[in-house]
């Protein structure tokens, strides 16, 4: 009895230690987001190499000044509009896509859908550097080069995964289900979004989380393919005056690197529990 | 039910189809081809045979970037693996405050690779001044450890919240009967856990692996590839070689090495997946 006690004692002793390792560790690991916020609040001279750590206190603290020349000096607003309508339309267009490609080849089985099928694998282990420069020309000459058409190579690029996804779920749904919906007059097209859409739910959501991470992140992409001097996506935009040598305001920078993050902080937090489900279910299915 | 569906083919196929043709098949097989040509402007292209992959190999920086790039691979992959999994082992026993830390550990996934060499650019050269060291983009051993920090704190969360799924699935009956006949807690881990999530390994590990080597975001804006092209991986070097540099055998080059970077990422991955499958096992 006496050595239980004890026993129990001890590992409550070292879970509380765990806890408390684990929120200094937590601590760190927000950290540099903590850093960014400081700095984006301090006057230029204090976001030298040298005074990078110091809070923004005194006669450091700047107010909004950073954000309020950051976002019309970099054109911050039209970077967000440009990744916006790039991540919202080719997402939706290669749920909707390959959803319906994947249905077919899980129930269509000829050689063709065989082929589509290990094409899409195949895409997966590409990089893009392979494709990079002919894939940019193609774009070019399709005029696929603007915000608003990019979708398409989006798309084309973006199918392998989505397809991937999408065939390893709908191979588990029983024939039996559509087949009923067909007795019951259903065309293949009201079968497929009245009946397998619903039922596919939580690997649309996992794709989309997956697509969307992806879409609103890429840089080489973009750079390639849009006019830079006309459309910036917010990763280029950051790029373009980070990147550009000569003399960076680092203060209108680090509010504009937070104010990329923050909104993917903000959607992170309230949807967490399907982001983190759904990074499991892809990894699993991949 | 086949025969229906199969009508339908314009509708569920072809949107995808054109798209992946124009996205992927097109741009690859014209990819392969002009690995053989040597041009600057798509008006003057003339094949030259295999003479763009002799010059990949006696490019030093290619084969510079080459070994860069399989060292931090290998560093990464053990490191990020190592590092969730410990973590993952800790946050499925049951301490407060789990959820917490879980969604803590993941977010910096979520951040652009450009947005995250920043950040990491500023704090480290604060860093690194402050112990009076030199800056990242003066010594390429600072740029290496630079690169492997950033992309444990991207990459672990993510591979943790997969080896947390993992862990989860291992049932309490295997781990207890394991218990009673007197297996130690570094016995029930090495002989009952790891082999059952052996799954979640193979696929952590393939996509650390990739990731890894693929990486080009991050080597942009942290180092950029100083000092003088030393921190620049394979995936940086194809792209300076094919939009920085000034000559007309560079793009047919720049080609080729991108061939041969894809043909070295299709074997790491199957030598890989090979590898770690072997050792799954059914319960």
């Amino acid at each position: 009895m006496d050595k239980q006690k004890k026993m129990s004692a001890k590992a409550a002793k070292s879970s509380t230690i765990a806890t408390v390792v684990f929120a200094i560790l937590s601590v760190l690991w927000v950290y540099p987001i903590i850093m960014i916020l400081f700095n984006s609040l301090k006057k230029e001279n204090a976001i030298s190499t040298g005074r990078i750590f110091e809070l923004p206190i005194g006669e450091a603290f700047n107010g909004i000044q950073n954000f309020v020349y950051g976002v019309t000096q970099m054109d911050f607003l039209s970077s967000f509009w440009y990744s916006l309508v790039i991540t919202v339309s080719s997402v939706f267009l290669i749920i909707l896509c390959c959803s319906m490609c994947a249905w077919y080849i899980c129930r269509v089985n000829t050689l063709m859908s065989k082929i589509v099928y290990y094409l899409c694998i195949f895409s997966m282990v590409v990089p893009f550097q392979m494709v990079m420069f002919t894939l940019s020309k193609t774009a070019d000459s399709l005029k696929l080069n603007n915000p608003y058409t990019i979708c398409i190579i989006y798309l084309g690029f973006g199918a392998g995964l989505a397809v991937f996804m999408f065939t390893g779920f709908m191979k588990s749904i029983p024939l039996e289900i559509e087949e009923a919906a067909m007795i019951d007059g259903c065309n293949p097209m009201q079968i497929f979004f009245k009946v397998i859409m619903p039922i596919t739910k939580p690997t649309t959501i996992s794709t989309v989380i997956l697509e969307t991470m992806w879409v609103w992140n890429d840089y080489l992409l973009p750079t390639l393919v849009l006019d830079i001097k006309k459309y910036r996506t917010i990763p280029m935009d950051i790029q373009y005056f980070r990147g550009s040598y000569g003399s960076v305001q680092m203060g209108p920078m680090m509010a504009c690197i937070l104010l990329t993050v923050l909104p993917i902080i903000i959607v992170y937090l309230c949807a967490q529990k399907y982001i983190l489900e759904g990074v499991v279910a892809g990894a699993v299915k991949g | 039910m086949e025969k229906s569906i199969r009508k339908y083919w314009p509708v569920f196929v072809l949107p995808t189809m054109v798209a992946f043709t124009i996205g992927f098949i097109w741009p690859f097989i014209w990819g392969i081809y002009l690995s053989f040509c040597k041009f600057q402007t798509l008006k003057k292209v003339k094949i030259v045979g295999f003479e763009n992959y002799l010059q990949v190999f006696q490019d030093a920086s290619f084969v510079h970037s080459f070994w860069f790039s399989a060292l931090f691979t290998i560093v990464s992959t053990i490191l990020i693996n190592v590092l969730a999994f410990a973590i993952a082992l800790v946050l499925t026993k049951g301490i407060k405050g789990t959820n917490i830390f879980r969604t803590i550990f993941f977010m910096p996934n979520l951040i652009g690779g450009i947005v995250l060499g920043y950040i990491w650019q500023s704090l480290l050269n604060g860093l690194l001044y402050k112990f009076g060291m030199p800056l990242l983009s003066l010594s390429m051993a600072e740029g290496f450890w630079g690169l492997i920090i950033l992309m444990g704190w991207q990459q672990i969360g993510y591979m943790m919240i997969i080896y947390i799924a993992g862990l989860q699935n291992v049932s309490p009956e295997l781990v207890e009967a394991a218990k009673i006949d007197g297996a130690t807690n570094w016995q029930v881990l090495k002989n009952v856990k790891i082999p059952m999530v052996m799954p979640s390994i193979t696929i952590c590990s393939f996509l650390t692996l990739t990731n890894s080597f693929k990486l080009f975001d991050q080597n942009l804006s942290l180092t950029n590839g100083e000092p003088a092209k030393s921190t620049q991986m394979l995936a940086m070097n194809i792209y300076e070689t094919y939009y920085a540099r000034s000559g007309a055998q560079w793009k047919g080059i720049g080609q080729a090495k991108a061939v041969v970077f894809f043909l070295v990422v299709v074997v790491i991955a199957l030598i890989q997946l090979r590898a770690t499958r072997s050792k799954e096992v059914q319960a």
